[in-house]
């Protein structure tokens, strides 16, 4: 149990600790009650990393096991720290054949990312997307809500340091 | 409710409402072929795609095997549609899986395998090349072997996790054509709170988990001159053995087993069952002294190496009513190492003694550090019947013209009440006849005592024992049964003085490490060969009678429970705990079939059993009427 605490202690302060204390003690010996604590222990504490999903599966009497399926199964659910911003690469067929591939190059190039990863400075968690519907624009590259269409290679990088 | 009328390629049969179209196919005389569906323990996800069946006014195909009947259901199992759908799900799983048959530890008897041949397969057009050669192979624990590029995505190994056995170490994780059966955060098992039981092995259709082989190690044992290397086989082998051989289900192997062992190379071949009758004299008398004394009631047994690890898991608080005796497999080998090694005249730390064994879960009690009271190991390896069956065939012996052989003094020598070990509530039964015998000073007027026998999940019984008085015991087998009477500890609410419990459903003889299939059929013709054992071949039936037993405490141990036994003969537990104390999961309502995990009546199988024992009673071998 101390064990338990102190890898929850490394990642998030005492006080987010008694946040998600909180947010399971609401939903304690409900049916159906474990995806609603994740979906706000995660807008709580941003992630979910295993000492969170030890703890939810303690308080919630699940197997621990069960915990981490369903973490696993829905992509809204992360078990590493988000970035500040959420960056979309479009890899659909016609971003694709109009230089989207180029786009992601160059941001994993840039940044020292990967598909799924987030920056060490945490400001990107960079992702790519099947087609955003925005053909006409391609290649797009979305940032959290902005559309960013006909990018060039060279642009990415003023693009995403406008942010911060 | 009234029956259901359904059409199946035009034969009408009546099926019960809820009866899936499986059923009433299979009622109507057509076998669907399936991979996941494991209708015995309530697994139908419908998730392989391969009991595909065309029904009238349906767009698409459906899953028969979770589909319910509806009044009126033309049903059509055997179109050019269904064929050709069949033939691409199985053809699309065999592209997906590693091309390793002819070395696959399941070769010749993968389900995969037989559906392929089943709906036709003749060519696989999508072949993938590449599968890495280790790659998602978790070979962590002492007793399992995971190998995740093999799985089929059936799950039938995640229901028996959580649903019959309520350990819950698998779980399918990720989505889509990413998911893959893991432990929680893809830990490997032996970080896990895997306690080794291998259900999951029984479960697979495929080679995706299998038991860690050792036969290679006891093959070079065999052929070191310097080692002589003794061997014990547990109840339940003698019940299964056959079966690797083509033999039905229920044979009773024990003399060819022998014969095999010793043609294997095996320097003494002694029985389990010997330390089986050990372990009734050193229980009963801590159970005695337990009742006479006050100590911690209900005792629990402790023969279950998979049971005792998922109490050190889940009911940490409870360890003190485990029966300090250690299994029969150790009790076996801590004497083997000093016992025998003393009458035989060999140093102990050139014995090597190998367990056979129904038990994947054996394989880590052999490993645990603390089972090496005499200074050894108690036990050095630990076959699977499986793995015996492997290791004869590959000794070229021709198993079924085998002539019988006897077993070697002084550790063969076993009486029926070690035999029936192998079965759930043969330990109780095992146990009540000498307890009643000690207690009494007489036997007990039937020494069958069929109340404790048969596939129910949970047992009870009460007996008269002399000055003691009314005696209540439990027994369960399969640790979802296990958890209902642990919670009734908890709550204090256990009235028995004595319970049993076996990890695997049905007991020993549907172990992990038994022939592949294992069914509530097959679990009653096993149980039913040791019985006729106990009561048909074995003089003795009651451990205290056998003659070696009583010369060991004459010669050795001195006294039950006495300096030397407290050495070698008990043990002690380590509190595990465990990341999520969950409870007994909740089924849905009305989810049929599941009889083991419920635990009521499986009254077919318990009958069988009995059918089995009065005739067994009444065989013209039996001790009775050879006097």
């Amino acid at each position: 149990m101390k064990a338990d605490n102190d890898e929850l202690l490394n990642e998030f302060s005492a006080e987010k600790i008694a946040e998600l204390d909180g947010i399971i003690a609401k939903y304690q010996g409900k049916p159906g009650g474990l995806i609603p604590v994740l979906e706000e222990a995660q807008v709580a504490l941003e992630f979910l990393p295993v000492s969170v999903q030890k703890r939810i599966a303690k308080g919630l009497n699940l197997p621990l096991s069960r915990v981490y399926g369903v973490v696993t199964f829905y992509s809204f659910f992360t078990m590493t720290p988000r970035g500040r911003h959420t960056v979309r690469v479009c890899l659909g067929t016609a971003c694709y054949v109009r230089g989207g591939k180029a786009l992601a190059d160059a941001i994993e190039k840039n940044f020292g990312v990967k598909k799924g990863e987030t920056t060490p400075d945490r400001k990107f968690t960079y992702e790519s997307v099947r087609c955003l519907g925005a053909c006409g624009l391609g290649p797009v590259v979305v940032v959290d809500n902005d559309v960013h269409g006909r990018v060039k290679p060279g642009k990415v990088k003023d693009i995403l340091n406008a942010y911060n | 409710m009234s029956l259901i009328t359904v059409k199946v390629n035009n034969i009408n049969v009546e099926v019960e409402p809820g009866a899936t179209i499986f059923a009433a196919a299979q009622k109507a005389g057509f076998t669907i072929p399936t991979l996941c569906a494991w209708f015995e323990i309530g697994h139908t996800p419908g998730a392989c795609r391969v009991c595909l069946v065309e029904v009238e006014g349906q767009r698409n195909l459906i899953a028969s095997c979770v589909y319910p009947v509806t009044e009126g259901m033309v049903i059509h199992t055997n179109t050019g549609r269904v064929r050709t759908a069949r033939r691409m799900v199985v053809e699309l799983l065999l592209a997906d899986h590693p091309q390793e048959c002819n070395y696959c530890i399941r070769n010749g008897n993968c389900e995969l395998q037989r559906v392929a041949e089943q709906v036709g397969v003749k060519e696989v057009r999508f072949e993938r090349t590449y599968f890495p050669e280790t790659g998602g192979i978790d070979s962590s624990s002492p007793s399992l072997v995971r190998d995740n590029r093999k799985c089929i995505n059936c799950h039938r190994c995640v229901t028996v996790c959580e649903q019959v056995q309520t350990v819950s170490v698998l779980t399918p994780a990720w989505r889509g054509g990413d998911v893959k059966v893991v432990p929680a955060f893809d830990m490997p098992l032996i970080e896990s709170n895997c306690i080794a039981c291998g259900q999951c092995i029984m479960a697979c259709p495929v080679g995706a988990i299998y038991e860690k082989d050792d036969v290679d190690a006891v093959w070079k044992e065999l052929q070191n001159p310097s080692k002589h290397v003794v061997v014990q086989e547990a109840p339940a082998i003698r019940a299964a053995l056959g079966e690797e051989f083509g033999l039905p289900p229920g044979s009773l192997v024990t003399g060819k087993m022998i014969a095999a062992l010793r043609k294997l190379g095996f320097d003494k071949v002694f029985d389990t069952n010997f330390a089986a009758d050990l372990t009734i004299i050193e229980e009963g008398n801590e159970l005695l002294k337990r009742v006479k004394e006050g100590g911690k009631l209900p005792m629990i047994t402790s023969c279950s190496p998979g049971w005792i690890k998922f109490c050190e898991h889940f009911y940490p608080d409870l360890l003190d009513h485990l029966s300090t005796c250690k299994s029969p497999q150790q009790m076996f080998g801590a004497m083997a190492k000093t016992y025998y090694a003393q009458t035989a005249g060999i140093d102990p730390k050139d014995i090597v003694v190998v367990s056979i064994m129904p038990c994947t879960a054996k394989k880590f009690e052999a490993q645990r550090p603390e089972m090496n009271s005499s200074g050894y190991r108690d036990v050095d390896y630990v076959l699977t019947t499986r793995e015996l069956a492997r290791m004869i065939k590959e000794g070229g012996i021709d198993f079924l013209n085998l002539a019988d052989e006897a077993h070697d003094a002084p550790m063969g020598e076993y009486t029926g009440a070690g035999t029936i070990f192998g079965a759930t509530g043969g330990v109780m039964e095992a146990a009540l006849r000498t307890v009643y015998a000690v207690v009494t000073g007489e036997n007990l007027p039937n020494l069958n005592i069929i109340p404790v026998r048969g596939l129910e999940g949970v047992k009870e019984a009460t007996l008269k024992v002399g000055p003691l008085g009314d005696v209540s015991v439990a027994i369960a087998h399969g640790l979802g049964n296990a958890r209902k009477i642990m919670d009734l500890i908890r709550e204090g609410k256990a009235n028995y003085a004595f319970i049993e419990v076996m990890c695997c459903p049905g007991g020993c003889i549907a172990g992990g490490g038994e022939p592949i299939p294992t069914t509530n059929e097959i679990r009653t013709l096993r149980s039913a060969a040791l019985y006729k054992d106990d009561g048909g071949v074995q003089k003795y039936r009651q451990s205290h009678e056998n003659p070696s037993i009583t010369k060991i405490y004459d010669v050795f141990l001195k006294e039950p429970l006495g300096h030397k036994s407290h050495e070698l003969l008990h043990t002690h537990y380590l509190a595990r705990g465990t990341d999520a104390p969950h409870p007994l999961p909740k089924r849905p309502e009305g989810h049929k079939s599941h009889e083991l995990l419920h635990g009521h009546v499986v009254t077919r199988g318990s009958e069988l059993v009995h059918q089995a024992c009065e005739g067994a009673e009444k065989d013209p071998l039996s001790p009775e009427e050879k006097r």
